[in-house]
């Protein structure tokens, strides 16, 4: 409680009261009123999660801003909340997207606004709870629960071949979610009838326990994050999804299982996480090698950052398995750098799919000379895709692999290609796309991005270079939590 | 006086009973078509029972007849919520039946008898009352479903129903004379000691277990004994669906716990595996066929059929925490079919019935309030969170955990990811599709309030399933330990 009022609490409900305003405007008729009030809850949302921020204690690895209510007495659930030095960033991550997400769909989405914008503040409102949840029946309700409006946003607004894809969405990541709640269920009865995440982190579990709770978990968050082999889902999510929701699916939906693996699988099953390290680091390399080939290859643009996604996402996850504290750091700051390299890159190709209604790269072309300040922008981020030194990009992959030389030198080998393959792909798909003489009459027609648009880019650009330039108060932020994790990781709980 | 005054646990069947054999005269008298006045009687004659219920109730277990009747929190629970989903079926389909002809006084008494019959069954402690219980219920259903004469699959669907069903009785019937051989008794708790302390036929009994299950699976519509329930589901006039479809399940929950729980406890090894076989199977072909099917009742049906499948996790994890949950879960399954099947009539007219997966598309755009109701609806039944069917089967597996039966959980959660399928179809031809036509969706003030509360409920229930979940628990526990 700081100001008065339970900061976390309003950071879930506020944008899910304003969801809940915004489809009461009704239809369409009344779209630009729908537009302002998701704004206004977009702006608000973000604006209450700033305490967050500036109050938060860095100095300890505890649970902060702790709110915590029964909720079902029957089954001793609770509603609590906290946040440590981990969770915090995403909650601001999520909350500063929804703002983008608002203002990148204004014109753009012309049929159902109402509901669109309610989907996307009811969405934040959820991930926030994720982020937040202490309990982990709290955490899996809002977990399913912001599947739907993802389900709506992909299977409404999407592409031509959106049906199949929401579904797809929906039902892998429900197979995950399911055996997590059976993981749930078992921790419930083996930890006398608690429901506390904290509880489960200090819960001696014998190791075939462990191994699988751990699978358990492996398939709700490697689903999400998405590893390889359960990636699929991702590319076919990307491209027909709307750009609010690629922004959303990439700033943040994936950032949510990778969460879940430091939030739950490494702590609640230590040993089995060690025991199957090297398991989830095969898996990781394969996703940034072969996925980095699999994006080289990609004539779509969309599907070609989606697999770009999937190939970050491994460092991330190579992060974690190797259990020190720059393979953590370095991370978690690449999810954060992904959530805005990624949200950006998505957001230009639906700058040019506005225009062109093409995600082909063979149908531009020139673009530089139509749209030279667009292209500047576009510039910026495909360097921080590739890892360039400078941009955000750059530093999470830099601490991963310099955590990973520690412990086999060929994990680093196999890593730091992707310096190679990701400079490939994304500068290969920007030169055939920007540079080069006018290919159509399409590009021909081409006019530059406008205020509300340079707007969001120059937002995202300045977050960009920041974060490359100057990371520290992001890591101090994370650092007595990641510490405290990794001491946590090196205790046997058997 | 003294007498009648040591009654009071029947006062609200004998007050039904009263009501339905006045309401059955003054309807004759009622000249013209509309029934009005007689469907206000009905809904009194809910009223009254439930004021009877609620003013009757006492702590504790109070038997009555010669142990043949007993008034437990259980059975006052289920009564209650028996009258309820009665009432709502009654408000949901007016208009629906007023269109087709079939809302007649005939079809309002059959009403009140099968919830004589369904309280009955309720508040058994006997073999024979429990049979009677379920005939009262069972003749008037099948009546019901053959109500509209005119109609070739409704006649065909009852034919069907009667037959299966009255083959059900046979089993019953024939698995009850061997219990009553084994032990020498027909009441509950005769039967219960003598299988406890005394020293009967074990291979009799389990003989008769097996006939008695047998036919408790023809009532609830569990595979291998589930024929019946697509047929009658499809062919029946949808109100009548509605009603099978919803409180006979609680009456049928009643049943089980009478006989397996109540009766049969320390027989649990031999009947929780039959039921486990019964539950498995019903979850595969219920969600498996329901996949193909293009009928949206008989996607409800093969619907039901996993859902009892579930259901019967449960009972069979033979817990307290088990039946709570497993009570739960049936209260909850019989608030989201009332809703499922309300939202089928809200859509039809005269001569058309918008029974069919195609007649919801695009149902957003004609009426986005009736379509997110839907939504939340299917969402529950395929168990996602915030709704409130999470919550029924979470706490089902979490007993079925408790009792040690993980492979059996990791079944039922993947055939409730297949589950899951088909709802979100109802959920994507609702959203995601054009509408075929764009006629305006005229829904009566009463239902459109119903199923706005009956949706939301589906919600908040979701949102705080607290205090019902404990009222289970608690109608559960107390009926047992106090016994």
């Amino acid at each position: 409680m700081i100001f008065g009022y339970p900061l976390l609490s309003v950071a879930i409900w506020l944008p899910i009261i304003f969801g809940l305003l915004v489809l009461a405007t009704g239809n369409d008729r009344n779209a630009p009123l729908a537009r302002m009030i998701a704004l206004v809850g977009a702006v608000l949302g973000l604006l209450v999660t700033i305490p967050l921020y500036t109050d938060f204690d860095r100095m300890t690895s505890a649970m902060q801003f702790v709110e915590m209510k029964e909720w079902i007495r029957h089954f001793n659930i609770h509603y609590h909340l906290g946040v440590d030095g981990i969770s915090v960033l995403f909650i601001l991550l999520n909350s500063f997207f929804t703002v983008i997400v608002v203002i990148a769909g204004w014109q753009v989405i012309e049929k159902r606004v109402a509901q669109y914008m309610a989907a996307f503040l009811i969405m934040s409102g959820l991930i926030n709870g994720v982020f937040a949840s202490l309990d982990a029946m709290l955490f899996y309700v809002m977990w399913e629960a912001m599947l739907i409006p993802m389900f709506l946003i992909i299977g409404v607004w999407g592409g031509p071949n959106r049906v199949y894809a929401a579904v797809k969405f929906f039902l892998y990541t429900l197979l995950g979610s399911l055996l997590m709640l059976v993981a749930f269920l078992y921790l419930y009865l083996h930890s006398g009838g608690s429901f506390e995440i904290l509880d489960y982190h200090q819960l001696p579990i014998p190791l075939n326990a462990q191994i699988l709770i751990f699978i358990a978990f492996f398939f709700a968050f490697a689903v999400k994050v998405p590893m390889f082999p359960v990636h699929t889902w991702l590319p076919d999510a990307h491209v027909e999804a709307p750009t609010g929701g690629s922004v959303v699916l990439a700033a943040i939906m994936l950032k949510v299982g990778a969460y879940g693996f430091i939030r739950f699988s490494m702590p609640i099953a230590p040993d089995a996480s060690h025991e199957l390290a090297g398991f989830m680091i095969a898996l990781s390399l394969i996703a940034v090698v072969y996925i980095g080939l699999v994006a080289l290859t990609q004539a779509d643009m969309k599907k070609l950052v989606a697999y770009s996604s999937i190939s970050h996402m491994g460092f991330v996850t190579l992060g974690f398995f190797i259990f020190n504290a720059y393979g953590m750091e370095g991370a978690l700051l690449q999810m954060i750098s992904h959530g805005f390299v990624a949200g950006a890159l998505f957001l230009c190709i639906g700058v040019m799919y506005d225009r062109v209604h093409s995600r082909q790269i063979v149908d531009y072309g020139g673009v530089v000379n139509t749209m030279p300040v667009f292209a500047a922008f576009f510039m910026l981020f495909a360097m921080a895709n590739s890892g360039l030194p400078g941009t955000s990009g750059f530093v999470g992959e830099f601490m991963v692999i310099m955590g990973a030389v520690k412990v086999n030198f060929w994990y680093a080998f196999a890593a730091a290609s992707t310096l190679v393959f990701g400079a490939a792909y994304t500068l290969w798909m920007y030169k055939r796309v920007v540079f080069g003489a006018v290919a159509n009459d399409h590009v021909k027609h081409l006019h530059d991005i406008g205020a509300r648009e340079i707007l969001v880019m120059a937002i995202l650009a300045i977050s960009v270079l920041v974060m490359g330039l100057y990371p520290l108060p992001l890591s101090e932020i994370m650092h007595a939590s990641v510490n405290d994790l990794l001491v946590h990781l090196a205790r046997s709980k058997i | 006086m003294t007498y009648i005054s040591t009654l009071f646990p029947a006062y609200a069947e004998i007050f039904l009973l009263i009501m339905v054999s006045t309401i059955l005269v003054v309807d004759v008298l009622i000249p013209g078509q509309t029934r009005t006045l007689t469907y206000l009687l009905v809904q009194l004659a809910l009223l009254g029972c439930s004021l009877i219920t609620v003013a009757t109730h006492e702590y504790g277990v109070a038997h009555l007849f010669n142990n043949m009747f007993v008034d437990d929190l259980m059975s006052d629970v289920l009564k209650l919520l028996t009258y309820l989903s009665v009432s709502m079926m009654l408000v949901y389909s007016r208009s629906y039946l007023i269109t087709r002809g079939l809302f007649t006084g005939e079809f309002l008494n059959l009403v009140l008898f099968s919830t004589l019959g369904m309280m009955v069954m309720i508040s058994a402690s006997n073999f024979v009352t429990l049979y009677i219980g379920l005939e009262i219920l069972a003749l008037s259903l099948y009546a019901m479903v053959a109500l509209q004469r005119d109609s070739a699959t409704a006649t065909e669907s009852a034919m069907k129903y009667f037959i299966l069903g009255a083959m059900a009785s046979g089993f019953l019937l024939y698995g009850m004379s061997m219990i009553y051989g084994a032990t020498g008794s027909l009441d509950i708790q005769t039967i219960s000691n003598v299988i406890r302390h005394g020293t009967p036929n074990v291979e009799l009994l389990v003989f008769g277990l097996a006939f008695l299950v047998a036919g408790l699976a023809f009532k609830l519509g569990a595979v291998p004994f589930h024929m019946w329930v697509p047929d009658v589901y499809h062919g029946a006039p949808t109100a009548m669906t509605m009603f099978i479809g919803s409180a006979p399940k609680l009456a049928a929950f009643a049943f089980v716990m009478r006989i397996l729980v109540e009766t049969l406890q320390p027989m649990m090894i031999h009947w929780s595996g039959m039921l486990m076989v019964l539950a498995v199977l019903s979850m595969a072909v219920g969600n498996i066929t329901a996949i193909a099917q293009t009928n949206l009742k008989r996607m409800f049906a093969y619907s039901t059929i996993a859902h009892m499948g579930f259901m019967l996790i449960g009972i069979l994890s033979g817990s307290i925490e088990g039946y709570g949950a497993a009570m739960f879960y049936a209260v909850v399954y019989v608030l989201m079919s009332l809703g499922g099947f309300a939202m089928i009539m809200l859509l039809s007219r005269e001569g058309f019935e918008a029974d069919s997966l195609n007649d919801f598309k695009g149902l957003n755009q004609r009426s986005p309030w009736l379509a997110f109701m839907m939504m939340l609806l299917m969402f529950s039944m395929a168990g996602v969170p915030p709704t409130v069917g999470f919550y029924a089967k979470f706490s089902v597996l979490n007993a079925a955990v408790q009792a040690g039966h993980i492979p059996l959980v990791v079944i039922a959660v993947l055939f409730s990811l297949i589950g899951a399928f088909y709802y979100l179809r109802i959920v994507k031809l609702m959203y995601f599709d054009a509408p075929e036509s764009h006629e305006k969706i005229y829904v009566q003030p009463d239902s459109a309030l119903l199923i706005s509360i009956n949706g939301l409920a589906v919600l908040a229930l979701g949102i705080l399933p607290g205090a019902l979940m404990s009222v289970c628990a608690v109608a559960v526990q107390q009926s047992l330990l106090l016994h």
